[in-house]
């Protein structure tokens, strides 16, 4: 399984993302440049979280314009797995590859907490080694991380059930939009996480990469890093068994 | 080469408002041989500045110790160096923003941020967190707050809301995690606020860069941000200057910073050196231009040359005088081995920066300052940068203090509520939670926080890589200073050490930001020679050698001068990072042990003075006076050395000293940083004769709080008799209500979360309600 965690000049979480996948999940990835207009030799490309190009503007609104974000579309079309962490998320939304976009937070201040959600759905590769309805805790670190999309969009999204994370409190039960201890920025239905209609993109506020380890306060987040691995296995043997059974 | 003539004549009036002295010029002119022009005065004012030449602090910094075992860099390059096994070094100085941080919170705090970082990666490190350490006035009026107007109090906020937004807007783009420090008030700081940054980096020792040009013939590279008109004169008249009413015209003095600029600085510098092509590099910090081309030039015994035409430049028209003087951020100023400078370019425009040769180094130890060919300034290197004036200036101890003869604190007697004081007291600002403040830093970007705001005494960052961790905490009681200059400075010293222990770290080396007024009176030398000697003594005692930092004096305001404020930056080694305590008690039923080991409280009257200096005597009765508590180093180092074993032997599984607020308080913070315990605790068994709020709110130094299962008490006590210090069992671990008894009557008896709830909400409702 090889990773690729794409670097934009100021990217700041790509080494903890790289970190977390070497040394804790044991697979191998490489860095890519912003400027890379190839990435096909990967089986699951990370957008890491940062300010990739200072976002002085609005988050990610330069960054999608980069060579590497029409390479990203391209794989992802093809059904390739990514995965956009904070600043990464907002990038895919910018970019079109997920609805909706990011408000800042509700109080208007940068926040960095642990804070808890609920995986909503496993049927993706991005969490099908999680339970449904499994509480993660999962730290925050942003300031515009209320998401927010048109009622239409929302439907859509509910009916196709792609809101994969909601904020939530500790003990899963559902936070209001404007219950700040649970659902810190205010997102719309406290979204903190969503996954395309194929469900081979997904994007969240929260950090899972630095959720990877116990000694720094919980290793949560490894499971959608272990459902990536899991399901890019199986898709591999499922692959390989395909020509067999033509053959047969 | 022709000189340049400025149509603006240089004359002893004009230097006069440059900040300098009649002395001073005559020194200049002495050095040129001749008058100098516009711009060569420019350039002697900021040098010569207070703020970078420390000529009022330089003979008395010399009395402090700056070597020790680990230490492979002292002060006097971009920051301090010590080994930290493994073949790494850390990297690291704290440097204060105070002035601009007034006339501009936001942005005086973000670029006070900024320099700090550049000062770590301009020597080859990477940063890897950074520690604030902040003053400022109340933040609503009441006891302790003078007599602060709703109009002060209104503005203090809006600094405080101001400097924390700059700092948070800096460091999380950059991505250097923000993970301590320290937030007090007091009256004093209202129109001076005090914005101190520490920043650490890590480097492999070889890969050090240091700022000493090479190399004759070699090209001088400017990469970075372009030049502007923005911050001249930062140096001299904004941080080398008291405040007047007119201070507020001075706002675009302030320069502006761009994080995401100084990130990509960050990786291309650290890339560029990987090259091997970089033979000296240095930041563009204050007198931009100016100190780093005579600094490099000086401490390599060389000169050089540069061409201002080359300067990338952002405005039209800049004269030779406002691009030397510019304080623009994230530039730097490099020296590269000629002939391979191509590879450094590539770097930087792969980064999209700008790398221009701007000049070269030559062998006539001269900074030599063209305009389009013309010679703009001509002066030698090491005069400009090493033989500016030095000052032993008059010191006199200043007639008694009002405040130290001002009424001590008379004891509370019976029927007064102390729930209710304690109440109060941890809803003060210097007490209260700082969540509200710390959750706006990204405090775990790069992955390697273990222990972080409010976790722990100090912050601990693991070492990838390795097994080992770094703490770091800074420290420093700006009213104790001001009641004893000298035992301030110790004490500041020691909650520092002390800190660092209590995460199991030993205390290795510090560095310090020395807070001053006006150092043209006397008895504020005099606060800063005492403030150095009390340094000096307890970093030797405790063995923590000062490898850098910075001096700020001018902090006044209209004549009133700020409490003088020693602050002291401490990092401690931790040679297992699994072994880090955070200061949350873990377990219900484990046992709470006070460690102690100093002497036992004086007489009645020693104790109502020490006791008069407290968060509490300020809070609860309005009185700042008597003097700080007396400190014993030596049981300061027995502590330190008992903290470090308990953790190594994992013995004790929390620890937390007792400081702000005193025994009541630091055993309250233990159960708030838990996962909701509380505390039952019996106290004053041992001390029959005292009264009971010494005791529960005294802040005698030299002790800890800890707490440990009941299976390891006996390793406990015998640790800390190992180090002849007193481990008393004072309670227990519990749920539900948090219970104080004093000679077996019950004196606190609350709701931990009710008292959680008041602790936690201060700041807040402080700060959104108004």
């Amino acid at each position: 399984m090889k990773f690729g965690v794409v670097v934009f000049p100021g990217s700041n979480c790509d080494d903890d993302a790289y970190q977390a996948i070497r040394t804790v999940v044991g697979q191998p990835v490489e860095f890519i440049w912003h400027q890379s207009e190839e990435v096909s030799r990967f089986d699951a490309i990370i957008l890491p979280g940062g300010f990739a190009f200072g976002d002085y503007l609005r988050t990610g609104a330069i960054a999608r314009f980069s060579p590497v974000m029409r390479a990203v579309e391209r794989f992802a079309r093809s059904g390739g797995l990514v995965l956009g962490i904070c600043n990464g998320f907002q990038i895919l939304l910018e970019a079109g590859l997920l609805p909706g976009a990011m408000l800042r937070n509700k109080r208007l201040r940068f926040l960095c907490r642990q804070v808890h959600i609920r995986v909503e759905n496993t049927d993706t590769p991005f969490t099908c080694a999680a339970r449904r309805g499994q509480v993660l805790e999962i730290p925050i670190a942003h300031m515009e991380g209320n998401y927010f999309c048109d009622a239409a969009a929302l439907a859509e999204l509910m009916r196709n059930e792609q809101i994969i994370f909601r904020y939530v409190h500790p003990d899963g039960t559902s936070a209001a939009v404007d219950d700040f201890d649970a659902n810190p920025n205010g997102a719309l239905d406290a979204i903190a996480g969503i996954c395309n209609r194929e469900r081979n993109v997904l994007g969240l506020m929260p950090h899972p990469e630095r959720a990877a380890e116990l000694p720094l306060g919980s290793s949560d987040g490894l499971v959608i890093f272990r459902s990536i691995v899991e399901s890019l296995s199986l898709a591999a043997s499922k692959a390989k068994s395909v020509p067999q059974a033509v053959s047969a | 080469m022709a000189m340049i003539d400025t149509e603006i004549k240089v004359t002893p009036q004009l230097a006069a408002e440059h900040g300098l002295t009649p002395d001073e010029y005559a020194r200049i002119q002495k050095i040129l041989g001749r008058d100098p022009n516009f711009t060569e005065l420019g350039i002697f004012s900021v040098m010569w500045s207070e703020h970078c030449s420390y000529k009022s602090s330089r003979v008395h910094l010399k009395r402090l110790p700056t070597s020790g075992a680990h230490v492979v860099q002292g002060p006097g390059e971009n920051a301090g160096v010590v080994d930290i096994g493994d073949g790494l070094v850390a990297v690291f100085k704290i440097e204060s923003h105070n002035h601009p941080s007034f006339v501009e919170p936001f942005q005086g705090a973000a670029t006070g941020v900024g320099g700090i970082l550049r000062d770590i990666f301009t020597m080859g490190a990477r940063p890897i967190a950074v520690l604030d350490s902040l003053r400022f006035g109340p933040l609503a009026p009441g006891p302790g707050a003078g007599n602060a107007t709703e109009e002060e109090v209104a503005r203090n906020r809006h600094i405080l809301d101001g400097v924390v937004r700059g700092i948070a807007f800096y460091g999380n783009c950059f991505g250097v995690p923000t993970v301590g420090g320290e937030v007090l008030f007091e009256p004093c700081y209202s129109n001076n606020p005090l914005v101190n940054a520490l920043a650490l980096g890590i480097a492999r020792r070889e890969d050090l860069f240091f700022a000493r040009a090479r190399g004759e013939g070699n090209p001088v590279i400017y990469v970075g941000a372009k030049t502007g008109r923005d911050g001249i004169h930062g140096a001299s008249l904004l941080a080398s200057a008291e405040f007047s009413e007119e201070s507020q015209q001075k706002r675009p003095n302030v320069q502006v910073g761009d994080p995401f600029m100084e990130k990509l600085l960050l990786e291309a510098c650290l890339e560029a050196m990987q090259t091997g092509a970089v033979v000296a590099i240095q930041d563009m910090g204050a007198a931009g231009l100016t100190s780093s081309s005579s600094e490099m030039a000086s401490r390599g015994g060389l000169g050089i040359e540069i061409e201002l035409a080359r300067v990338p430049q952002r405005e039209s028209g800049m004269t030779p005088y406002e691009m030397m003087l510019s304080e623009s951020q994230e530039r730097m100023l490099l020296v590269a081995e000629r002939g391979r400078e191509r590879g450094v370019f590539d770097v930087f425009h792969k980064w999209g920066l700008d790398a221009v040769e701007v000049g070269k180094v030559t062998n006539d130890g001269k900074l030599r300052v063209l305009h389009h060919g013309q010679v703009a300034a001509e002066i030698p290197a090491h005069a400009l940068a090493e033989e500016g004036p030095r000052y032993e200036r008059p010191v006199a101890a200043p007639q008694a203090s009002p405040a130290v003869s001002a009424p001590l604190v008379e004891f509370t007697r019976r029927g007064t509520d102390l729930t209710e004081n304690f109440r109060r007291l941890l809803a003060s600002p210097a007490i209260a939670s700082k969540y509200w403040i710390t959750e706006q830093y990204d405090s775990m970007v790069r992955t390697n926080t273990r222990v972080g705001p409010g976790s722990g005494d100090a912050a601990v960052l693991r070492l990838k890589g390795t097994k080992r961790a770094l703490a770091l905490s800074t420290d420093g009681n700006g009213r104790w200073a001001f009641l004893s200059p000298r035992l301030g400075a110790m004490h500041a010293v020691a909650e520092a050490a002390r800190n660092v222990a209590c995460t199991g770290a030993r205390p290795v080396a510090a560095t310090n930001c020395l807070n001053f007024g006006n150092p043209e009176k006397p008895e504020v030398m005099w606060q800063f020679t005492q403030a150095i000697d009390g340094t000096a003594e307890a970093c030797r005692v405790l063995e923590t050698p000062i490898t850098g930092g910075n001096v700020s004096f001018y902090n006044e305001t209209l004549g009133k001068p700020i409490y003088p404020t020693p602050v002291l930056g401490v990092l401690g080694l931790l040679e297992n990072s699994d072994n880090a305590l955070g200061s949350a008690f873990r377990n219900e039923g484990d046992a709470i042990i006070l460690l102690e080991a100093g002497g036992r409280a004086g007489s009645f009257e020693h104790v109502k003075r020490e006791f008069s200096s407290t968060e509490y005597s300020k809070t609860i009765h309005g009185i700042v006076a008597g003097a700080p508590p007396a400190i014993d180093l030596a049981a300061e180092k027995r502590l330190i050395d008992c903290l470090v074993k308990l953790a190594a032997e994992r013995a004790a599984v929390s620890a937390h000293d007792v400081s702000d607020g005193g025994l009541a308080v630091t055993i309250a913070e233990s159960c708030f940083a838990s996962d909701g315990l509380s505390a039952q605790v019996s106290l004053g068994a041992a001390h029959p004769d005292a009264p009971v709020e010494p005791i529960l709110f005294g802040e005698r130094g030299a002790r800890a709080v800890v707490s440990a299962s009941r299976d390891s008490l006996a390793q406990v006590s015998a640790i800390a008799a190992q180090y002849d210090v007193a481990a008393e069992q004072i309670g227990r671990v519990t749920h539900g209500a948090f219970q104080i008894e004093f000679r077996g009557a019950p004196v606190i008896n609350e709701d931990i979360s009710l008292l959680r709830r008041v602790w936690d909400k201060s700041l807040q409702e402080a700060l959104e309600s108004a």
